[in-house]
Order: structure tokens, then sequence, then C-alpha cells
């Protein structure tokens, strides 16, 4: 069963964001992995590049299909997980865990307000199916 | 808008399964149960059970049956003996591909016509204009179940189920009558995975208690339920076409790298002529396998580049689980058409480097 940890932050695009000091890391969610099955390539921007809240940060590519990445939030990109150049399957194992996608040092907090929380996520991905 | 989606008798089974049901060709199917690349490894390795019932399939039937199909598809049926069955495109005057086909000839004067589910209609079609009149024939796709049981442990699944020997040793592309886990059904060595196997035509209703029987007897030696997301990357690991990817009514066979189910000098056939003109002028462009060299997943419809030019288009393309390579098909003019030569493949506005190479990738 997917799950949704309760210390984090959703997006409707299904991104999660940890915030940790001055950083947040970003993932995307058990729903998302579930939905793309085997993930074979991630494609992400360099540490140092900005991104934009709710656009495209880069693409993820499973057997199947090819989806996008959206931000969470605006910012800079600090650290990008490499690990999963050769181990892309480490988003299926562990989506909250080793397989984080980046992290971004956000440039307006206000836009954190903007997530949803677990309870929140979960209630909007009941309107999804079906 | 949306036409309410089909199901096969065996839909409960998949939902049972833990399968993920997507709407394909207008069926709902299972794309996946597990996931893609274990289902592929265990059919590599072990054996895979597949529900492919949506696929149509036509009898025909007579003293004329098999001249009737011979003259509507590119292979040569009149030298097709009975218990044995062949692969052929099946053309339009234009000598493009309205369909690839297996041919069974069951029995001296019944001919079964296996079609893709996404072309059913449309071959039906073709098939009630075109068959010579007074042939009996018959859409038979809603009372028949298809199943594939692929993989090098299907024999070791069959044994355990009690097949006969004749069913165990029936050769490669041979058809036979059989029983097996109490169902009766047409049982042919044919499939669409690079792996040894066999598909088994039986009435729908009696699919539940075939797909359990297999389910259970196959589980000691590896057996899984596959879905159709792995039925794609095992046939185009073994460089075996897909209907609206590799062949549309756009191609024809002999660019498709067809050529060898298509017989020019057996007996006469729609498209014969436009096929055997296309031949003497030459081909402008071949169909491909490369594999990605450079770092990305070439994907259906992604522009093939060459010195900065567009040369054509990739019609399949994903990770090759067992070759362990980003591996893909398309069309390319002839003179980059080599294996070796570097294509690049334009990935969301960026282009890769990709090299032509031999096919099939895979080869058990």
């Amino acid at each position: 069963m997917a799950t949704y940890p309760r210390d984090l932050q959703y997006t409707r695009e299904h991104e999660w964001a940890r915030i940790e000091d001055d950083v947040i890391r970003v993932g995307i969610t058990a729903y998302a992995v579930e939905q793309l099955g085997d993930v074979t390539l991630v494609d992400m921007p360099a540490p140092g590049e900005d991104v934009q809240a709710h656009e495209r940060f880069g693409d993820i590519e499973s057997v199947k299909t090819v989806s996008e990445l959206f931000a969470p939030v605006s910012g800079e990109v600090v650290d990008v997980n490499t690990d999963l150049e050769s181990s892309p399957e480490l988003v299926n194992e562990g989506p909250y865990e080793d397989g984080w996608l980046v992290t971004i040092r956000p440039s307006d907090q206000a836009e954190l307000d903007g997530l949803m929380d677990a309870a929140k996520y979960e209630e909007y991905l009941g309107t999804l199916d079906g | 808008m949306s036409e309410a989606l089909r199901e096969t008798s065996l839909t409960d089974e998949h939902r049972a399964l833990g399968a993920r049901l997507v709407p394909f060709a207008g069926w709902r199917m299972p794309v996946q149960y597990e996931g893609i690349k274990k289902e592929h490894e265990a059919v590599r390795t072990r054996a895979g059970l597949f529900d492919v019932s949506h696929m149509g399939e036509i009898l025909v039937e007579g003293p004329q049956a098999v001249a009737a199909v011979d003259r509507l598809v590119t292979n040569d049926v009149s030298k097709l003996t009975t218990g044995k069955a062949l692969y052929t495109a099946c053309c339009n005057e234009q000598g493009h591909i309205l369909d690839d086909l297996i041919v069974y000839r069951l029995e001296d004067e019944k001919v079964l016509v296996v079609c893709n589910a996404s072309n059913r209609d449309k071959i039906v079609g073709h098939f009630a204009q075109n068959l010579s009149l007074g042939t009996p024939w018959n859409d038979v796709s809603d009372a028949w179940a298809l199943l594939a049981l692929q993989g090098p442990h299907a024999l070791a699944t069959m044994k355990d189920l009690g097949a006969p020997p004749s069913l165990l040793e029936l050769p490669y592309f041979s058809v036979t009558r059989a029983s097996l886990g109490g169902v009766d059904l047409w049982a042919a060595r044919t499939g669409y995975t690079g792996e040894d196997g066999f598909e088994f035509f039986c009435a729908s209703e009696d699919a539940v208690a075939l797909w359990r029987a297999l389910i259970e007897a196959g589980t000691c030696h590896g057996l899984q339920p596959v879905g159709l997301g792995a039925r794609d990357t095992l046939r185009l690991e073994a460089r075996l076409m897909l209907y609206g990817n590799d062949i549309t009514e756009e191609t024809h066979p002999l660019e498709a790298g067809l050529g060898w189910v298509v017989k020019l000098d057996a007996g006469d056939f729609i498209g014969r002529d436009a096929l055997r003109a296309i031949k003497g002028a030459g081909l402008g462009r071949k169909l491909v396998g490369f594999e990605m060299t450079g770092r990305g997943i070439a994907r259906h419809g992604y522009p093939i580049v060459a010195n900065g030019e567009p040369v054509g288009e990739v019609t399949s393309g994903s990770p090759g689980p067992t070759v362990g390579r980003n591996i893909g098909l398309g069309y390319v003019p002839l003179a980059l058409a080599k294996v070796g030569t570097t294509l690049g493949i334009e990935i969301r506005g960026k282009v890769v480097d990709a090299m032509v190479v031999r096919t099939p990738f895979y080869k058990r």
C-alpha cells in the first residue's frame, strides 16, 4: 500500500518536499511511483540552476512512459541525487529515502504555504481515481 | 466520447492478481501485475502467462479455405500443410500493410487467421469484402479466448498439467487439437516474446479454468502472470513488429524487413503488383534497430536526425531489460541503415547519439 509520511508536504503533481533547515529535499510520491512503474532514467538540472515553482525541472522515465518533474517551490538547486544515474530503481525502492531527487534553496518561503499536508494530499488522490 | 471498454473473460482474475488495468485498443487489459521488469525477466528465465483474448480470430472453412486466405495475404498459404502455421502480412492494393497475421491450418479445410485487436474490424471487413464468394467464414473473436504461455519453463508447467507427449513435442509454428487442464483447445507453438512457448485458443467460458490450471501448475516453476507492458519489451528485444508503430498503412513489408513473408512468385494476392513495382524501383528507406549510445530512451514518434537534419522517426523504443541497453526501431534512408552507423535521436529537443545495430537485439 502506498504511504504518505506525515512530515512531508505534497504537490498536485505528486512531488513531496521535506523542510531541512535552509533547503527542501524533493522527491516523487508513492502514488507517482505506482503510476510510473519501474523507473529507468531520471533527467535533472545541475546544482546551481534555478527552478520555478510548478514548472518542469526535469523528466523521469519508466520502462513504459516519460513524465515531467515539477518543482514544489522556486529556488536554486543545491544538490542532485547522483546515485540515480546508475541506480534509478532507488526511486521505486524508497521514494522518500534513497530515491530523493534534488534539494532546493527556496527563494520565497511563502510558496511553502501552498503545499498540501499528507491528509490533504490523500484527500486529493481520492478525487483522481475512478 | 469514450465508449465502454470491453473486458475479456479473465478480467476478474487480473483484478484479483492486483493487475493495473488500462485501456488498450478498446479493451480493458492488464498492463502489469508486479512490474514490467520482473515480468519480463520471468518470461526470459522461467515462464509467463498472458491473456491476449483481445486478439481477433477469423475462421475460414470449406474446400476453398486455403486458396481464399492465400489471396488475401503476402505469404504462401498454399504451401501450408495441416497442423502448421505461418506469419504473414496482409496488404491493400497499394502494397501497404493492413495488418500482420498468423495463419494456422487447423484442419485440411479449416484455416484460423489471428489479427491484432486494434485491426479486428478492419480485417473482418477486408475479409468480408475480398474472400471469394461462397467461402464460409466466421469472426470467432468473441467466442474464443487466447492465452499465451511463454518461457523456458513453459514445457515443465504443461508436463505437470499432464500434457501428452504429442503436445510437448509439438514443433515450432505448429498447431494441434489437445486437452489441457481439463479444457479442450487448439495449442500452437507460437508466441510474441522471442522465447519458446505456446498459445492456447479455447472457448471463452473455459478461459478461467485454463488460466487457473496454468497458474497453479506453473507457480513452482516460477511462472508469473505478465501484462502488455512486458509483452512490448519482450517483443521489441526479439524485433517482432508492433502494428500501429513499426508497421502501418503508411509502410510496406519490404521496407519493414518483412520481405521473407512476401512471396511474389507464388500465387496472386492483393498488393502483389504494387509490391513487385516497389521491389523493382528499389527501397528508399528501411526499418533498422538501434541502441542508444548516449544517455536517453528513444520513444515512438521521436525524430531521428543525421547532420542536423530530420531523416526519420522512431517507431518503437524502450529500455531492453534483458539486453541491458536502451533500444529502438525506426525507418531511415538506406544510406544510414548500415550496422555501426551513428544516428541522432531527438529527445525533448536534445539530440542523443544512437548506433544502428544488428537485430534481433535478443536471441535465445
